[in-house]
């Protein structure tokens, strides 16, 4: 990365530090590349067994599709938590973090938008792709889109806390889908439905709008959650 | 009097004051648990009639109900002693915390397989996607995330910390959980195991449902005050009056065996 | 400045230390001592704010550290045993991104300079995961040459630094001390540093 990103002479204050810890999520991920495609292969490879396992027939893989991109995004969500906070729980970037002259729970607003932009966003940007293989129709992969670019922010920003509950822990990595899955539940659920309302045909904007609400409530209330976690985790 | 009160309370959320009190409650309630759980399950097997459509096997929601109530009522008295034990560093409501948890965990697993049990020779199948068989199976899943998260981390400290945050964000999300499964199954036109004769249910019935979930209730203290002694002596091995405590007792042991 | 009252610090099942009192002010050096598991590094951690004290309290001009986190935090460098170096990012990037999360004003030149002093010039522009052990604690370093708090909280700083970095660290610990400024710290090396006023709290002679 050239140094003209990481513009220096930066004066104090808390939008700094937001922008300096998004830099620097954004510059790890890019010189780790391979971690973030594998996430990505993952929920190609997920959504392209359903053929396979299910059946190859269209009509049968049109009613699934929703689902099971969603299914795919939220285990490659999952997958690509570990990310998060791992390496710098390891290295010791972690405890500096929370010696920051900043409220925690901001740093961490920013970490979450890194991992979205990373692990989230490509998700949104290849579900057209997937969907037309399922065979999706134009307005409902359209709609498809939508509810995971809504949805997929909730599914980082709960992912978050999970991550950091289970820092340091014993098979955190596979204890962490325990803790979280259940939770992502109902953003499933109602993304899913989106979009089965939208091929039969039925309003599907009291979903988005509960959606946004979802994002909204998770917006408020995960990073404080998480913030407590990694506090918790360096202890 | 409140100022006395409050003194109380201070007192026994010392696990050192409390663990003598929980020995002296254990029996009561175990007491209570057994004479209650006799009258619940004599009404509900031999004095409750027999439903005119379902014929004997209906009698199984008297331990479903109360079971499924009960899950969901732990879940909600954890989560407030999470609160308590984060926000007022209460030792003893983390300690209760993770007592209870088990107990819950295994209420919602009777209440699943009890609803399977009922659901098989009134709907030929012992699993359907209701809205509150899966809201269950989903608490379910909960109670073992938190179960789990607790005894993955060493540290009992930090383990009671972050399991209790997880129950706090758990119960936040709760509700959240079943809006969206209700809403789910109206929309997929799922079965419902609604009990539908509630309305015209017998007083004899409700009768018999209430006294088995006090059973219940009068169970889980029980059970949670045994488990919680022990945890009080897990976690607090290192102080004096543990040291003493156990020492006495396995003075006495040996002496046991003279 | 910095007041500890009546600290205990308790670790699984083992009682580390407990009514542990002492103050530090401005320009005093306080030199923690005790033998391996006697809680040094659990102390240090318990001040900065990571651990939290099973009983007692840390206070910083007269109020709990706790309570006031942000500003108490922008007084503090802590230097722990883990470098906190990123092995991605180079030396400089290092810098520059930890200068900017803490809101301090650095320029390019600032965080040249301080690589060059700190014995890492030309390798500025290096991934640190290339760099040796002893030269990714010199990056770590760094940070206190860029600080601009007041109190340092320093964890067997002079691990595998070689001989002229352990000197000349110890002349920035005396060049801080001089400036009016707080350092707490380990060692398991013999190092000279002089200081006005010198502390010690051993963590051994105290009866837990």
């Amino acid at each position: 990365m050239s140094d003209g990103v990481l513009t220096s002479g930066v004066q104090g204050g808390l939008f700094a530090a937001w922008r300096a810890m998004l830099v620097r999520d954004l510059t790890l991920a890019m010189r780790r590349r391979a971690d973030v495609l594998t996430s990505l292969f993952v929920f190609i490879i997920v959504v392209s067994l359903f053929p396979l396992g299910v059946s190859p027939e269209m009509s049968v893989l049109r009613g699934i599709a929703p689902g099971v991109i969603w299914v795919a995004a939220l285990l490659a969500t999952m997958l690509s938590l570990g990310r998060m906070f791992a390496d710098d729980h390891q290295d010791g970037s972690l405890e500096q973090m929370l010696l920051l002259p900043h409220p925690l729970s901001m740093l961490v607003l920013g970490k979450v938008l890194a991992h979205w932009l990373v692990s989230g966003l490509p998700l949104v940007l290849l579900s057209p792709l997937l969907g037309m293989q399922l065979g999706m129709e134009g307005e409902a992969i359209g709609l498809l889109m939508v509810t995971l670019l809504l949805g997929t922010p909730v599914l980082s920003l709960i992912g978050a806390t999970g991550a950091a509950l289970t820092l340091g822990v014993r098979g955190g990595g596979v204890l962490v889908s325990l803790l979280v899955l259940p939770l992502y539940i109902p953003v499933l659920i109602i993304g899913t439905g989106a979009v089965d309302a939208g091929i039969s045909g039925m309003d599907y904007e009291g979903h988005l709008s509960l959606l946004g609400a979802f994002l909204v409530i998770a917006l408020l209330t995960t990073p404080l959650a998480t913030a407590a976690a990694l506090r918790i985790s360096v202890e | 009097m409140a100022l006395k009160d409050s003194i109380a309370w201070y007192h026994f959320a010392a696990p050192k004051n409390f663990y003598p009190l929980a020995g002296k409650m254990i029996p009561w309630f175990w007491g209570l648990t057994i004479v209650l759980l006799l009258v619940g399950l004599y009404l509900s097997f031999f004095v409750a009639p027999t439903d005119y459509k379902q014929g004997e096997s209906y009698r199984i929601i008297f331990i479903h109900v109360p079971a499924a109530w009960m899950s969901m009522l732990i879940y909600l008295v954890m989560a407030t002693y999470a609160i308590i034990g984060l926000a007022w560093k209460v030792r003893l409501a983390d300690m209760m915390a993770s007592a209870l948890a088990p107990t819950g965990a295994m209420f919602t697993f009777l209440a699943l397989w009890t609803g399977a049990f009922w659901g098989k020779p009134t709907w030929g199948t012992y699993w359907v996607w209701d809205a509150r068989l899966t809201s269950e199976l989903i608490l379910l899943f909960l109670y073992i995330g938190f179960i789990s998260l607790q005894s993955a981390i060493d540290d009992p400290r930090r383990a009671a910390k972050a399991s209790s945050l997880l129950a706090i964000v758990g119960v936040i999300n709760l509700p959240i959980i079943y809006f969206s499964v209700q809403w789910w199954n109206t929309l997929h036109q799922g079965a419902s195991v609604s009990p539908t004769m509630a309305p015209k249910m017998a007083t004899i019935m409700l009768t018999a449902m209430l006294i088995m979930t006090v059973a219940f209730w009068m169970y889980t203290i029980a059970i949670v005050l045994m488990r919680v002694r022990r945890i009080i002596l897990e976690r607090e091995r290192q102080t004096t009056w543990v040291m003493e405590l156990l020492g006495d007792e396995t003075v006495g042991e040996k002496d046991g065996r003279k | 400045m910095l007041e500890i009252r009546d600290l205990e610090c308790v670790r699984g099942d083992h009682r580390l230390f407990t009514g542990l009192n002492f103050s530090l002010q401005g320009g005093e050096l306080l030199y923690l001592r005790g033998s391996n598991g006697s809680g040094k590094t659990s102390l240090l951690r318990t001040v900065c704010g990571l651990l939290e004290p099973t009983e007692g309290e840390v206070l910083w001009k007269g109020g709990n550290v706790r309570s006031q986190r942000d500003e108490f935090n922008a007084e503090l460098t802590y230097l722990g045993h883990l470098n906190g170096v990123k092995g991605e990012l180079t030396a400089f990037e290092n810098l520059q991104l930890g200068g900017a999360l803490s809101g301090l004003a650095v320029s390019e030149d600032d965080i040249y300079h301080a690589l060059e002093r700190i014995g890492l010039g030309g390798r500025e522009d290096l991934p640190t995961q290339v760099l040796s052990q002893g030269q990714k604690r010199r990056v770590a370093l760094a940070r206190l040459l860029l600080s601009q708090a007041s109190l340092w909280v320093l964890d067997e700083p002079f691990t595998a630094l070689d001989v002229g970095a352990v000197d000349q660290l110890a002349k920035l610990i005396e060049a801080h001390l001089q400036k009016g400024g707080m350092v707490m710290f380990t060692t398991h090396q013999a190092v000279d540093i002089r200081a006005g006023a010198v502390r010690e709290v051993n963590l051994d002679a105290l009866d837990s």
